[in-house]
């Protein structure tokens, strides 16, 4: 069972012996760090930037599908609203940046314990709609409070500077700044996954009355479980606001409920590494289409079809697959 | 006699070659960042940069032997791709100029971004006439219509004609309720009376409730303060309710000319609005359409042609500067009037308003249509003083 599961969270390392599984593991770390300090140097920062809030975006999201099986259609309330009230904490009240965010977060946060104690009453399809329904009163109230600007969305937000210290409108600052905050974001996940509390998240996607008969209170889980996920968006979405100095509709529409379904089954539901794969691949399409005559939601769609057709795990998912089929 | 003689001779130095060293790179890059797939793409979108190149044409591809270059790109009508594009272009491609920008929440996240990075910002598409009142910008230049213009002028003209109460159909947010705030503020000034109003929901399909109650309130106009599927649904449930025949006249605050075609005549029919374009106006008017229709099968819209002639102005005064340098160029634009096929000595006020002159349009009947494209009876000529905001009163810092 144990094995089972560690195969399925860290794909990529083989599960019979642990020394090389923990080289590889420690490996791989590194290159990844190296490749995302490197990053802002290769590629063009605000890009980066994009991809590590879509993919902390993502991984929250993951979290939910991927280890609790809940599929949530209304986490752009908890993205965008943040971003909403990070964008209002930093321009009209003038906060410094990490309250502003951390703000933004909060709010995602009770949002959250809201919208979770309400939806996990129910399953499967009527707890995504129950979630659908709340994050669209979600949007009509972006769409009508006089402090979102409406369709506008607030402008001009200012970085500011960190702790009064980093001066958040240079590029590199910013960068690792945000480098800094998807880490924690991503550190938390991890260790949430491997925690005790993970395992019975996991037990109860595999089987909830199982669990329950174990005498697990599994809406407690639930519940906490959406709560983190929500808050974890809400601090991709706060993070998010300050890079593009702006909150718009676009984050707390449905849309953008169903594009970070999109990244994570793109990327590998239910594995780590995967929604981080996912969101950069979507970002990426959006922003490097953006600059071709070929129409971009049609090209998006496209890939989403064959890669259901084709490669069901994911990206990541299905190189995992292919890994440990050749390891046993 | 001997500073006039130098004078002169640095003058000449400027003319000849020294103007190809003023500019910054070896290419004038303008990107032209529009909505190409989404409901933008048909008055923006590619035909945006159609008019861009030709433009760009009239002066050879070039201006003082430096290469002109056209890049597009699709904002998906999401402001946060509009500023990542934006940003990337200046930053990466060392692009002089954006230009077009339909969708205000796009257009004011690049506002922000070419006003800290000094790079000159041509709109043609936008409506938030924040874009010249607090978030005006030294770089940023609102060419085309405002909110303010489509809906003030269509009340002033309207009232002027004796049609003095009004009933508003608003779509529920904030550019809806800007444009009857527009018009309702121009009617209060003007001794019109409204005589209530309903808001619908963005996107509805199913007037008629809305149409029964703007009928039933027996106001002489009908305004319809919405955009886009939302208009052209609501004009044509208007007529099947029999608004028009009833004696009502249906005035639609923004409106742009593939919305008539989308709609068609029997349905468009008496429809009254503004413009600031229209193709079949004047010899030269025509002249270019027609060049425009060759290459995309269709006439321009109003943004179309406010693209071309943003772009012109800003290459005319790339050559009358002999530089690229933004503020330089900027000084240029502000202090020579606009003159193309779409604008006759245009002034640009102090916060970035181009004060083009707008039209009072009727759409004709099928039987006034003598061929395809025949669509509008010019009603009146609104100079653009009396069409747009006062810039003193726009709210814009830059404005003293």
């Amino acid at each position: 069972m144990t094995s089972k599961i560690s195969s399925a969270v860290l794909p990529a390392a083989a599960p019979h012996t642990a020394d090389r599984d923990r080289g590889t593991r420690i490996a791989l770390i590194l290159l990844g760090l190296g490749v995302a300090v490197a990053a802002p140097f290769l590629l063009y920062p605000v890009f980066v930037m994009k991809v590590l809030c879509f993919a902390l975006f993502a991984c929250a999201f993951n979290l939910l599908i991927g280890f609790a099986g809940l599929l949530s259609f209304g986490h752009a309330a908890f993205f965008g609203g943040a971003a909403y009230v990070t964008a209002h904490a930093a321009k009209v009240w003038g906060l410094e940046p990490a309250l502003s965010i951390l703000l933004g977060t909060a709010s995602a946060a009770l949002m959250g314990l809201v919208f979770g104690a309400l939806a996990i009453r129910r399953q499967g399809i009527y707890f995504a709609m129950i979630t659908l329904a709340l994050s669209q009163m979600v949007f009509f109230l972006a769409l009508q409070l006089p402090f979102t600007g409406g369709e506008d969305g607030i402008q001009g937000v200012p970085r500011g500077r960190l702790f009064g210290l980093f001066d958040l409108n240079q590029p590199l600052v910013m960068y690792y700044f945000v480098l800094a905050v998807f880490l924690a974001g991503f550190a938390l996940i991890w260790r949430t996954v491997h925690s005790p509390f993970g395992q019975v998240l996991k037990a109860i996607r595999e089987n909830e009355p199982r669990a329950v008969s174990l005498g697990y209170r599994t809406e407690r889980y639930k519940l906490l479980a959406f709560v983190l996920s929500a808050s974890l968006a809400g601090l991709a979405g706060g993070t998010k606001a300050l890079v593009f100095q702006l909150a718009s509709l676009t984050d707390v529409t449905w849309q953008m409920s169903g594009e970070v379904v999109l990244m994570t089954l793109l990327g590998g539901m239910g594995t780590l590494l995967g929604p981080v794969v996912g969101a950069g691949f979507v970002v990426a399409l959006g922003n490097y289409l953006a600059a071709t005559s070929l129409p971009v939601p049609v090209v998006i769609g496209a890939i989403f079809v064959v890669c259901v057709l084709l490669f069901r795990r994911g990206i990541v998912g299905e190189i995992a697959h292919h890994l440990r089929r050749r390891s046993t | 006699m001997r500073s006039i003689l130098l004078a002169g001779t640095a003058l000449a130095t400027l003319a000849s070659g020294a103007a190809h060293a003023q500019m910054s790179d070896n290419v004038i890059k303008i990107g032209m960042l529009s909505d190409r797939s989404g409901i933008y793409a048909d008055i923006n979108g590619e035909g945006s940069a159609i008019a861009a190149r030709l433009a760009a044409e009239e002066f050879g591809n070039a201006v003082n032997g430096t290469k002109v270059e056209i890049i597009v790109g699709d904002h998906q009508n999401k402001a946060d791709i509009a500023a990542n594009l934006a940003r990337q272009w200046i930053d990466t491609e060392k692009v002089d100029v954006v230009a077009d920008v339909p969708n205000s929440a796009a257009a004011l996240a690049v506002q922000v971004i070419t006003r800290d990075k000094k790079r000159l910002f041509l709109m043609s598409g936008p409506g938030s006439t924040d874009l010249t009142g607090k978030e005006c910008s030294p770089y940023g230049f609102h060419w085309t219509w405002d909110n303010h213009a489509v809906a003030s002028a269509t009340a002033r003209a309207l009232v002027e004609q004796g049609r003095k109460s009004w009933y508003f159909l608003t779509a529920d947010y904030a550019f809806g309720h800007s444009l009857e705030a527009e018009a309702a503020s121009t009617l209060k000034e003007i001794g019109g009376t409204v005589k209530g109003g309903v808001r619908h929901p963005l996107g509805t399909s199913d007037f008629s409730s809305f149409l029964l109650q703007a009928q039933s309130s027996g106001a002489q106009v009908v305004g319809f303060a919405n955009a886009g599927g939302d208009t052209i649904n609501a004009v044509k449930q208007a007529s099947e309710f029999g608004l028009p025949q009833g004696g009502q006249t249906m005035a639609a605050l923004l409106l742009n000319i593939n919305d008539v075609h989308a709609l068609g005549l029997p349905i468009a029919q008496g429809l009254t609005l503004a413009n600031s374009f229209y193709w079949d106006m004047t010899d030269e008017t025509r002249a270019w359409s027609k060049r425009f229709e060759e290459r995309t099968g269709r006439k321009p819209s109003m943004n179309q042609a406010g693209v071309y002639s943003s772009v012109k102005h800003y290459l005319k005064a790339v050559q009358e500067a002999g530089t690229d340098d933004p503020d330089k160029v900027a000084a240029k634009m502000r202090g020579m009037p606009v003159n193309d096929m779409m604008m006759k000595d245009v002034r640009i006020a102090d916060n970035g308003r181009v004060m083009n002159h707008m039209y009072l349009l009727q759409v004709k009947t099928p039987a006034e249509s003598k061929h395809p494209w025949d669509y509008f009876k010019v009603l009146k000529d609104i100079p653009g003083d009396q069409a747009y905001i006062d810039p003193k009163k726009s709210g814009c810092p830059l404005v003293k």
